[in-house]
C-alpha cells in the first residue's frame, strides 16, 4: 500500500537525517531509486524545484514525492512521516530528557555520525556532477557538451561574483542563473542545428 | 496560540534555501521582535536542533512551540512552518509534468540540473571544511566516500542508514566510552 510505504520510508529518513536538509538528499535518492518513484520528472529536477521554493528542503521533497506517488493524501502522509521523528524527539528532549544532549554517549554518537554524513553528501554531489557531465555507468560515458558548457559558465559566474564582487551567490540565485544559462545554451543550439 | 502558528507560518513562507537560512529568520523574529527566548536559549536550542535527527527547521519550531505553550504549542508551530511548503509544492507537483513538455522549460531544467549538482558539492565542501583535521574523522570520511563511489560504479544498492549507524557506533565507542574513561583517570 503506497500510503504506508510513503509514511514508513519518510519516517525512516526523518529519523536518520542528522544535520539538516542536505543530509537527507542521499537517503531520498536511494529510496527514490529503490521504488522507482519520480519517473517522468527526475531527481535533479525535483531538487531544483525544492531548493528554489520557500520552506525546508526536506519538507519540500517529501511533499513532492508524496504527491507524485499518492496525490494530495500522499503528500500529507509523506510530510507527516518526515516530520514526526523530529517532533517526538525534540518534545522528549524539551520535556523529559533535559540534559540528554550533554550525555557523553549521545555526544559520541553525534561526533561519529558527522564524518559519515559529510561523506554521503559529498559523494552524492560528485555522482550528480558526473551524471550531469554524461556519466552513465562504468563502461558508458556520453559526454553531454551542453551541460559541460553550462557548468563551466555557472562556475565562472560564481567565481567572478565571489572574487570580484565579494558576493556569495545564494542557492536560489544560482538556480535562476542556471535556468537562464540552460535556456540560452539549449536555445542557441536549437537555432544552429 | 494562534500567534505561534502564524509566526512560524511566515517563517516557513519566507525562507528560501532550507534550515540554515531559517536560523537568521528565527533569530530576528523570535529573539529580537517577539522576545520569546534569549540569545543564550537560542544558541542552546540550535545545538539541540543540529545534533538531533530531522530537518533543523522542524526541530526549532517544535522546541520553541513547546517552550511557549507545551505540546499543543509545539504541534501548532510545526504545522505552521510546514504548511506553506506543503501547499506550494503540492500545487507545483500537479503542473510540473505538463510544464516539462514545453521545450523552454526542459531547457531551463538542463541548466538547473547543473546548479543542483554544484549546490550539493558546495554544501558538502562547506561542511567538510569544518570537520576536525584528525585521523579518525578524516579516515571515516574517506572510507564513506570510497564505499559510496564504489557502490555507484558497480551499481550496487545499499542503504546508507547502515553507514550512519556504524559511524554513530564508532563515535560512541571512541568518544563516548573511551573519552569518559580518560576523563575519569584525570
Amino acid at each position: 500500500m503506497i500510503y504506508l510505504t510513503l509514511f514508513l520510508e519518510f519516517f525512516k529518513m526523518g529519523l536518520f537525517t542528522f544535520g539538516g536538509g542536505y543530509a537527507m538528499i542521499p537517503l531520498i535518492e536511494e529510496t527514490v531509486l529503490k521504488y522507482g518513484w519520480l519517473e517522468t520528472v527526475g531527481f535533479s529536477e525535483m531538487l531544483g524545484v525544492c531548493e528554489s521554493t520557500p520552506g525546508p528542503v526536506a519538507i519540500n521533497m517529501a511533499t513532492y514525492i508524496g504527491s507524485v506517488q499518492g496525490g494530495f493524501l500522499g503528500s500529507i502522509v509523506a510530510t507527516v512521516g518526515v516530520v514526526l521523528p523530529s517532533f517526538i524527539i525534540i518534545l522528549l528532549i524539551a520535556a523529559v530528557l533535559k540534559n540528554f544532549t550533554d550525555h557523553p554517549i549521545f555526544k559520541g554518537f553525534v561526533r561519529g555520525v558527522q564524518p559519515v554524513v559529510i561523506g554521503l553528501i559529498l559523494s552524492t554531489g560528485v555522482i550528480l556532477f558526473a551524471k550531469a557531465l554524461g556519466y552513465v555507468s562504468l563502461t558508458e560515458f556520453n559526454p553531454d557538451w551542453i551541460s559541460v558548457i553550462i557548468l563551466g559558465l555557472l562556475i565562472g559566474i560564481y567565481w567572478l561574483a565571489l572574487k570580484v564582487f565579494k558576493k556569495k551567490l545564494s542557492a536560489i540565485q544560482l538556480i535562476l542563473i542556471s535556468a537562464g544559462l540552460g535556456l540560452g545554451v539549449c536555445g542557441a543550439q536549437a537555432l544552429i542545428v | 496560540m494562534l500567534e505561534l502558528f502564524w509566526t512560524f507560518f511566515k517563517i516557513g513562507l519566507f525562507t528560501f534555501g532550507g534550515g540554515y537560512a531559517m536560523i537568521a529568520q528565527v533569530k530576528e523574529t523570535i529573539v529580537e521582535k517577539k522576545q520569546w527566548m534569549t540569545e543564550d536559549e537560542l544558541v542552546q536550542m540550535l545545538a539541540i536542533a543540529e545534533s538531533t535527527p530531522g530537518p533543523i527547521a522542524i526541530n526549532m519550531a517544535t522546541y520553541v512551540g513547546y517552550k511557549r505553550k507545551g505540546v499543543l504549542g509545539s504541534a501548532l508551530a510545526t504545522c505552521g512552518v510546514v504548511l506553506p511548503s506543503l501547499v506550494i509544492i503540492y500545487v507545483i507537483s500537479l503542473f510540473l509534468d505538463a510544464f516539462m513538455r514545453f521545450q523552454p522549460v526542459a531547457w531551463a531544467f538542463t541548466g538547473i540540473k547543473c546548479a543542483v549538482a554544484f549546490l550539493i558539492l558546495r554544501a558538502g565542501y562547506g561542511l567538510f571544511k569544518k570537520l576536525p583535521r584528525k585521523v579518525l574523522p578524516m579516515s571515516m570520511f574517506v572510507v564513506v566516500m570510497g564505499i559510496m563511489l564504489a557502490l555507484e560504479l558497480f551499481s550496487v544498492s545499499f542503504s546508507s542508514v547502515f553507514l550512519i549507524l556504524a559511524g554513530g557506533l564508532i563515535g560512541i565507542v571512541v568518544y563516548g566510552i573511551m573519552g569518559a574513561k580518560k576523563g575519569a583517570v584525570k
